[in-house]
C-alpha cells in the first residue's frame, strides 16, 4: 500500500515507530496531488513549500525525543473559508481572491498544535452556497469516483482531496449538509458536529446559527481522532459550549446490541432514489445483524425544513456578508461615491448564487416581510427541533440516506437552483435542529458511492461514532478507493 | 389660537459611552485619543470569521444605570443586529438591542421652578459605537476622499430613551443635567460631551394644550452641548409653533442643528427611508440575567443624588438650594461631607464651598480633583475666621492662594503677617488719627450721612492693609462719634 493511501491512525503508528518520517508522508501526499490534481482539482491554493518545512520541524522534534501532538506529521487540507494566517482564504469568491487573513481560525490553531501539516486550501461553492462546488468562482472540482460528476458541496474540494489521497484528512463546514453530502458523494466519512461543539471563530460565516466545522476522514477512527483535536470550548466563540468533550476513541468498538435505531419515513419517501434506498436498507440489515433494534418512525415536520432553511440561512447570510463591502479588505471596484462603490463591488464580486441568496435574505428581513418570513420560519424551526427531541426519547440514533441521489453530472443541475436545493433535503433539518450528523460510506449504486446519515441528540457524537465504527468493522466500503483516471490512464 | 395655547412635547435619546477599559465585544482598548486604527482587532474590524464576545462589564454597567434610573431589569434579554451600509460600520451592522432592552420603565425626578417633575425612562439598551470618518477637504460635500478610523468601532454605549414627558427646552436641560449627575455618581461614564461620550438626540412636537394626541414630531440631531440642546430645542419649538399657527403641515423628518447659524435644517428624505432589518444576533447567545447578580449590583450602588440631597437637608439642616448645588457633583458632595466632619457649622461650610470653591473652580474651568484642595484647607480657613485671626476679606485671599498652591492657610497667614489686628489700644490710636485727618467727613456723618462711616472705616483698613478687626473698628468709631 502507498503512504498516501493510509489513514491517520495507520500513519501515526508508522511515524511513532520511526518506520516513516513526516517528510516522507508529506512528500507522498504532494506527489499524489501532483498526479491526480489536474483531473480532480480539489485545491485552490497549495502550501507545499510550507508543508515540507513543517514536516521537517515535526521530524526534528521527534528526533530530539520531544512529545509531539496526536496528529503530528499528518497531511491535511482545509476548506477555503477557514482562515489561515498568511495563507489566502478566498471562500472561492472573486471578492476575496487575494485576501490573506492576519489570524488563524481556532480549529486551525488546534490542528497545528496537534501537529497536522497543511497541504493547501480546498475548493468550495462560493461562500459555501451550493451543493456541487460548481459555484466556485475559480473552477469546478471533479468527483474522484467519476470525473464527469460533482464531488458534492459546498465542501467538495475537501471531500475530493481525501477521497483521492491528496490529504489524509480535511476540514469542511456544514450549514445545510455541506460536509455530509460531499462525504457521501466521495465515499468518505464526514461529520457535522453538534452546534457549539466546535469553534466557529475564524470560519467565514454563512449562517451563524447553522454553521459547524467538521472533518472528512477515510474511516471512523480517524473521524474520532480529528474531532478530539478540534472539539471544545473556545473563548473566542460565545456559541461554543462549555463542557469538556470526551476522548472520542473510547466509543469505538463498543457493542451496539440493543441500541435503538429509528428510520424516519419522511427520509425514505418520494424524491429519494430507489437504488439509494436499496443500498441504505442493506446497510440497515448489517446493523440489525449486530443486534441493533430498528424501527420505522416519523419526523412529521420534515417537509417544511427546506423552506425554513432557505429563509433563515439567506437571512443570516445577508447580514453576515454585509462586511464584504470593498472598504477595508478584499476586492474593490472604484466608484465616484460610496454607494456606487458598494453596488459595483458587490455585484461584480459575488457570483450569481450568492447574489440570489443575499437578495432572498434581505427580502426576508425587510420591514413587513420579517414577521411573514423570518419569524414564521423560526417558529417552524422550533417544531422541527421538537420532532427530533421527541424521536430521541425513543431512539439512540436515527438513520437516513445522506443524499437523495448518487453524484450527479457536472452541469446537470447548475441552471436549476430548486433541483440543486433538493439535494440537501436529508441534511438540512439536522442543522436546523443543531444535532450531530455523520455520513458514512455504505455501498455503491451503479459504481457510484452512497452514504448513510446517522443522527443523534445534541452532543452525542459518541453514539454516532460507536454505531458507525460497528458498521465499518463489518463492511469494507471504507477500504474501497476510486480509480482516478488521468489523461486516459487510471491511477490507483 | 396663540402660541401660549400650544404645548411642547419632547422625548430625548441619550447615548452614553461606557468607561470600560476594553470594547464591548473584543479586548481592544477604549482609550481616547490614540493614533487612528491602533486599537483594532479582527472582531472590531469586521474581518471574516471574527466573532463578538460580550464584555461582562458592559452588562454590569447597563444594569447599574438601569437600577439608578429606577428601571425594571429584564430577566431575559438579547442582542440584535441593526443592518445598514456605511464606511464607519465595519460589519455593515451595529450590534444593538431592539425589542428586549436590558432595562425599562424607569424615571428621573427633576425640579422645575421649585416644582417636582417626573420624567419617564422608557428603556435603557446596550449597543456598540461606530468608527469615525475623516474627510479630506473642507466638508463632506467637497471632500475628495475620506479616511476611516475604527478605534471607536465597538466601544460600548448605552442608549437611554425617555417617554415624551418633557415639556420645554429648559426641562430637557434639567433632565440632562440630572442624568449626567446620576451617571457620574455611578462611575459608568465620564459623560464628556466634547469627546462624544454623551450625545443627545431629541424628538419634538407641538399640540394644542389639553390635547392628549401627539403631534407630528421632528427628530433633532447634532446638538453637541447642553447649551446646544437648549438652543436647538428652543428654535425647533418656535419653528413648529409658528408653522402650526400658520396652518402649515409639519412633516416627520430628521433635522440637523446648525450651531453657527442657530437653526435646525431638514435633511434629505433619502437618508430617512432606512430599513434596518433588525433581527436577533445569532452570534450572541440570549442573556439570562441572574436576579441575585442584579441585587448584588443594587446593593453596591453609591448614594445617588436624590438620596444625598435629602440627607444633606435632614442631617445638616441645609436649605434645599444648598443641598441641590452641593450634590450636582459627587466629588463636591464627598468633599462637603468630609469638611463637615472637621467643622461644626454645616451651613458655614456650605456657604464657603458654594461661594469660594465653586467660584474658583468655575473661573479656572477645573474639576475639584484637578486642584490640590483638601477639606482641611477649607476648615482651617473657616477656623481662622471664627477665631477672629483673619477677616473675611483676608480669608478669601488666603484661600485663593491655597486653591492654587495647596499651601496651608495658617502658614500663609503667618508668613505674610496677615493676622488681624484686634488690639483695642492700637486700633483706637489709628481711629483717632483718621478722625483727626478727616474733619469734613466727620461733619458729614454727624449731619446724618451714613455713608461717611464706611469711608472712615475704609481709611482704617487702608492704614492696616486690611488686617483691622472690622467689628472692633466699627464699635470704636461709633463710641467716638
Ligand atoms: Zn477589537
Amino acid at each position: 500500500m502507498e503512504l498516501w493511501d493510509l489513514t491517520v491512525h495507520e500513519l501515526s503508528r508508522l511515524l511513532a515507530t520511526g518506520e516513516v518520517s513526516a517528510v516522507e508522508v508529506t512528500q507522498a501526499a504532494l506527489e499524489r496531488a501532483q498526479q491526480v490534481e489536474p483531473a480532480v482539482r480539489a485545491f485552490v491554493t497549495s502550501t507545499a513549500d510550507q508543508a515540507v518545512v513543517e514536516a521537517n520541524t515535526v521530524d526534528a522534534a521527534r528526533a530530539r525525543g520531544e512529545q509531539v501532538g496526536p496528529l503530528a506529521g499528518i497531511p491535511m487540507a482545509l476548506k477555503d473559508n477557514i482562515c489561515t494566517r498568511g495563507v489566502r482564504t478566498t471562500c472561492c469568491s472573486r471578492l476575496l481572491e487575494k485576501f490573506a487573513p492576519s489570524y488563524d481560525a481556532t480549529v486551525v490553531r488546534r490542528l497545528q498544535e496537534a501537529g497536522a501539516i497543511l497541504m493547501g486550501k480546498t475548493n468550495m461553492d462560493e461562500f459555501a452556497m451550493g451543493s456541487s462546488t460548481e459555484n466556485s468562482a475559480f473552477f469546478p472540482t471533479h468527483n474522484p469516483w467519476d470525473l464527469e460528476r460533482v464531488p458534492g458541496g459546498s465542501s467538495g474540494g475537501s471531500a475530493a482531496a481525501v477521497a483521492a489521497g491528496e490529504a489524509v484528512f480535511s476540514l469542511g463546514s456544514d450549514t445545510g449538509g455541506s460536509i455530509r453530502q460531499p462525504a457521501a458523494f466521495c465515499s468518505v466519512v464526514g461529520l457535522k458536529p453538534s452546534y457549539g461543539r466546535v469553534s466557529r471563530f475564524g470560519v467565514t460565516a454563512f449562517a451563524s446559527s447553522l454553521d459547524q466545522v467538521g472533518p472528512f476522514t477515510k474511516d471512523v477512527t480517524d473521524c474520532a481522532l480529528v474531532l478530539n483535536a478540534i472539539a471544545g470550548k473556545d473563548e473566542l466563540d460565545p456559541t461554543s459550549v462549555v463542557d469538556t468533550p470526551p476522548d472520542y476513541r473510547q466509543f469505538l468498538g463498543k457493542d451496539i446490541k440493543g441500541l435503538r435505531i429509528g428510520l424516519p419515513r419522511e427520509y425514505f419517501a418520494e424524491g429519494i432514489d430507489d437504488e439509494v434506498k436499496e443500498v441504505i436498507m442493506k446497510a440497515v440489515g448489517v446493523l440489525e445483524g449486530l443486534g441493533a433494534v430498528v424501527e420505522e418512525t416519523s419526523l412529521p415536520h420534515t417537509e417544511y425544513a427546506p423552506s425554513v432553511y432557505y429563509i433563515l440561512a439567506p437571512a443570516e447570510a445577508s447580514s453576515n456578508m454585509g462586511r464584504l463591502d470593498g472598504v477595508r479588505y478584499g476586492r474593490r471596484v472604484e466608484a465616484p461615491d460610496v454607494d456606487t462603490l458598494y453596488n459595483r463591488t458587490r455585484s461584480q464580486g459575488f457570483g450569481a448564487e450568492v447574489r440570489r441568496r443575499l437578495m432572498i435574505g434581505t427580502y426576508a428581513l425587510s420591514a413587513g416581510n420579517y414577521e411573514v418570513f423570518y419569524q414564521k420560519a423560526q417558529q417552524v424551526r422550533t417544531l422541527i427541533v421538537r420532532d427530533f427531541e421527541q424521536a430521541f426519547t425513543q431512539y439512540d440514533v436515527l438513520l437516513t440516506p445522506t443524499s437523495p441521489t448518487t453524484p450527479f453530472k457536472i452541469g446537470e443541475k447548475i441552471d436549476d437552483p430548486l433541483q440543486m436545493y433538493l439535494s440537501d433535503i436529508c441534511t438540512i433539518p439536522v442543522n436546523l435542529a443543531g444535532i450531530p450528523g455523520l455520513s458514512l460510506p455504505c455501498g455503491f449504486s451503479q459504481g457510484l458511492p452512497v452514504g448513510m446519515q446517522l443522527l443523534a441528540k445534541p452532543f452525542a457524537e459518541s453514539t454516532l461514532l460507536q454505531v458507525a465504527y460497528a458498521f465499518e468493522q463489518n463492511t469494507d466500503y471504507h477500504k474501497q478507493r476510486p480509480q482516478v483516471t488521468v489523461g486516459g490512464e487510471s491511477n490507483a | 389660537m396663540r402660541k401660549e395655547d400650544l404645548e411642547t412635547v419632547i422625548g430625548l435619546e441619550v447615548h452614553v459611552e461606557l468607561s470600560t477599559e476594553s470594547k464591548a465585544f473584543c479586548r481592544c482598548s477604549t482609550a481616547f485619543g490614540a493614533e487612528p486604527n491602533t486599537q483594532v482587532c479582527p472582531v472590531c474590524l469586521g474581518l471574516p470569521g471574527a466573532l463578538p464576545v460580550l464584555n461582562k462589564r458592559v452588562l454590569e454597567y447597563a444594569i447599574k444605570t438601569g437600577l439608578a434610573l429606577n428601571c425594571s431589569i429584564a430577566s431575559q434579554s438579547k442582542f440584535d443586529r441593526k443592518n445598514y451600509f456605511y464606511p464607519d460600520l465595519p460589519k455593515a451592522y451595529q450590534i444593538s438591542q431592539f425589542d428586549q432592552p436590558i432595562a425599562y420603565d424607569g424615571y428621573v425626578d427633576i425640579t422645575v421652578d421649585g416644582q417636582a417633575r417626573r420624567i419617564g425612562v422608557k428603556r435603557v439598551h446596550m449597543e456598540e459605537d461606530a468608527g469615525k470618518l475623516i474627510h479630506t477637504g473642507d466638508d463632506i460635500a467637497t471632500a475628495t476622499s475620506s479616511l476611516v478610523d475604527l478605534n471607536r468601532a465597538g466601544v460600548p454605549l448605552i442608549e437611554i430613551v425617555t417617554e415624551p414627558d418633557i415639556r420645554s427646552p429648559e426641562e430637557a436641560r434639567l433632565y440632562l443635567t440630572k442624568l449626567k449627575t446620576i451617571i457620574q455618581y455611578l462611575g459608568v461614564s465620564d459623560c464628556k460631551m466634547e469627546e462624544g461620550s454623551l450625545r443627545c438626540d431629541a424628538n419634538l412636537s407641538v399640540r394644542p394644550r389639553g390635547s392628549s394626541k401627539l403631534g407630528t414630531k421632528s427628530e433633532i440631531k447634532n446638538m453637541n452641548s447642553f447649551r446646544a440642546v437648549f438652543r436647538g430645542l428652543s428654535f425647533e419649538e418656535e419653528r413648529q409653533k409658528e408653522a402650526f399657527l400658520a396652518g402649515e403641515e409639519i412633516v416627520q423628518e430628521t433635522r440637523h442643528w446648525d450651531e453657527s447659524r442657530g437653526i435646525t435644517v431638514g435633511m434629505r428624505s433619502k437618508e430617512e427611508a432606512q430599513d434596518y432589518r433588525y433581527f436577533p444576533d445569532p452570534d450572541l447567545p440570549p442573556l439570562a440575567i441572574d436576579p441575585t447578580w442584579v441585587e448584588d449590583i443594587r446593593a453596591d450602588l453609591p448614594e445617588l443624588p436624590d438620596v444625598r440631597v435629602a440627607r444633606f437637608i435632614k442631617e445638616y439642616g441645609l436649605p434645599d438650594y444648598d443641598a441641590e448645588v452641593l450634590t450636582t457633583s459627587q466629588r463636591v458632595a464627598d468633599f462637603y461631607d468630609d469638611c463637615v466632619r472637621l467643622h461644626a457649622d454645616p451651613k458655614a461650610v456650605s456657604n464657603w464651598i458654594m461661594s469660594e470653591v465653586l467660584r474658583l473652580l468655575n473661573a479656572e474651568g477645573k474639576e475639584l480633583e484637578e486642584t490640590p484642595l483638601t477639606p482641611e484647607h477649607v476648615t482651617k480657613v473657616l477656623k481662622l475666621m471664627d477665631e477672629g485671626v483673619i477677616s473675611g476679606r483676608i480669608a478669601k485671599d488666603v484661600f485663593e492662594e491655597t486653591f492654587h498652591t495647596g499651601r496651608d492657610p495658617e502658614e500663609i497667614v503667618k508668613e505674610r503677617g496677615l493676622v488681624q489686628i484686634s488690639d483695642e489700644d492700637e486700633l483706637g490710636r489709628i481711629v483717632a488719627e483718621v478722625l483727626e485727618a478727616n474733619p469734613n467727613v466727620v461733619e458729614d456723618y454727624r449731619n446724618g450721612k451714613d455713608k461717611a462711616l464706611g469711608y472712615l472705616i475704609g481709611q482704617v483698613m487702608k492704614a492696616t492693609r486690611g488686617k483691622a478687626n472690622p467689628q472692633m473698628v466699627n464699635r470704636l468709631f461709633k463710641e467716638k462719634l
